[in-house]
């Protein structure tokens, strides 16, 4: 008893005072509390390992969750805004890391991991041997800007490793028949994920180079989480695109995902459909050149054409102007002149003649004898010889005469002169 | 001259890397009208040819498989 009593007085004694001279408000104590974790830099930015449970998304958009270990358990809050920007779809039991900062929720005294990050638990090992990987092939020079090769611009042959299955190889085919259906294309299929998937892609390259001689290789598949595009990081799979003979363009996931295959491959495109297009040509940009160059080669042949008649025209001219038929013409052309110059004159002439000729006719008329007979005058002629009578001397009396008057003659005597 | 028929055997990288060539030619030097009308109409015939190829081609696919080897591609 004595014990005991002892021992009672000595831990009153221990006890804080009933009646000290300050006391806290929990207001007090609770803001203490979170000032204190608050300034702990290590409470700040760390990354806690745990399994969800009793999760919940109200209205609000905000989440709320619990996560445990084995031992213990510590609420978890993330605030919408951070929460819209998770992909990772969270449900009760998912093993996950989550990375935020621990502090107390004052009003109700509840210690809390504020978590702007949540991922699949042992992706963090997973980014640390991605980040290992990258380091030692990089250092070999494996990812060498001036290893990668250009691309041909007409590609004949393309090969596609990709699974046979997939979304990818669908939108791949389309956009290349689309764009670009002079090529042929080879597909070398293999898994993309999982176990067997490395060993996969590996041969189907080798299988594409070796038995199919490519221009170009594409190397496709669809999105997934990190775990999914794993056999992308596969050295075995960086090492066999680095090596390829011909060049590769790798469409790997979604735009935001990089593996190691893509700094390995001569060019990166963000999906398995933008593949496609960095390695062909567009249709429709190909038939604008070949009309281009159409109407270049039609423009310059009329010009030629045009040109070339130019010239002829010009000669031609030239030679009209010199040409001997000028001096005909001119010749033909006095020619008539002259012609016509003659008949005028010819015709003057004749004119002249005639007139000549009608007026001696006129006095030849005047003196045709006829006419002096029919005046009243008479032809005498001697009987004897036939003179005629044109003087009183060659007559005397007794003189038989022949008198010829207008109508006839008749006998007469001269009676005396 | 080359002959017209082999025309239609010319990739389309062929073909219009021959007809930018052709078109250039009449541009810049001087021919006979002669040369100028026959390199005019090997330019209409590939011309032709790929318009045809553009429009009439058809995506080929095939798998890989050993034998493939055999089959030449516009290279060899």
């Amino acid at each position: 008893m004595t014990a005991f009593y002892i021992k009672g007085m000595l831990e009153l004694m221990e006890q804080p005072s009933l009646f000290a001279p300050t006391f806290w408000t929990i207001s007090d104590i609770n803001r203490y509390l979170r000032q204190m974790l608050e300034d702990d830099p290590q409470l700040q930015d760390l990354w806690v390992q745990g399994e969800i449970s009793n999760y919940s998304r109200p209205a609000s958009g905000h989440l709320y969750f619990t996560l445990k270990d084995s031992s213990a358990a510590l609420k978890c809050v993330m605030w919408r805004s951070d929460a819209q920007r998770n992909k990772l779809p969270l449900r009760d039991g998912l093993a996950v890391e989550v990375h935020g900062k621990v502090s107390m929720y004052e009003a109700g005294g509840q210690l809390q991991l504020y978590a702007d990050l949540i991922r699949p638990a042992g992706e963090g090992r997973l980014y640390q041997e991605f980040l290992r990987l990258k380091a030692m092939l990089e250092a070999e020079g494996l990812f060498d800007p001036i290893r990668k090769r250009s691309m041909p611009p007409f590609p004949h042959r393309i090969g596609i490793v990709t699974s046979p299955t997939g979304a990818a190889l669908q939108d791949m085919l389309n956009t290349l028949r689309r764009r670009y259906p002079l090529a042929e294309v080879i597909l070398s299929p293999t898994p993309v994920q999982g176990d067997e998937a490395p060993a996969g892609i590996v041969a189907a390259l080798e299988r594409l180079n070796q038995a199919a001689r490519p221009d170009i290789i594409l190397v496709a598949r669809g999105g997934g989480s990190l775990e999914d595009l794993w056999a992308f990081n596969d050295e075995r799979v960086v090492r066999t695109i680095a090596a390829s003979e011909a060049p590769v363009i790798t469409g790997i996931g979604h735009e935001t995902d990089f593996t190691l295959a893509d700094f390995a491959a001569d060019l990166r495109a963000p999906t398995p459909t933008a593949a496609a297009e960095l390695a062909t040509p567009n249709r429709l940009d190909l038939l604008a050149t070949v009309e281009e160059q159409t109407n270049r080669l039609n423009k310059t042949m009329l010009s030629i054409i045009s040109d070339l008649r130019w010239q002829l025209n010009d000669q031609h001219n030239r030679l009209q102007r010199y040409s001997p038929l000028n001096r005909i013409n001119n010749y033909r052309q006095r020619q008539d002149e002259i012609t016509h110059r003659l008949h005028s004159a010819m015709l003057h002439n004749e004119q002249l003649r005639r007139i000549h000729l009608e007026s001696l006719h006129t006095r030849l008329e005047s003196l045709n004898p006829a006419a002096v007979l029919k005046r009243g005058f008479a032809i005498l002629t001697r009987r004897e010889d036939d003179q005629v009578i044109t003087s009183y001397r060659q007559v005397r009396s007794d003189d038989e005469v022949q008198v010829q008057v207008s109508d006839g003659k008749f006998s007469a005597k001269v009676l005396g002169s | 001259m080359v002959e017209k028929n082999d025309v239609t055997r010319l990739t389309y990288e062929q073909a219009l890397a021959e007809l930018e060539t052709i078109v250039n030619t009449l541009e810049s030097e001087q021919r006979s009208l002669e040369e100028a009308l026959s390199l005019f109409a090997r330019g209409q015939a590939l011309t032709q040819h790929c318009t045809t190829l553009l429009d009439k081609a058809e995506l080929k696919v095939r798998q890989v498989s050993d034998a493939m080897l055999e089959t030449p591609t516009a290279e060899d």
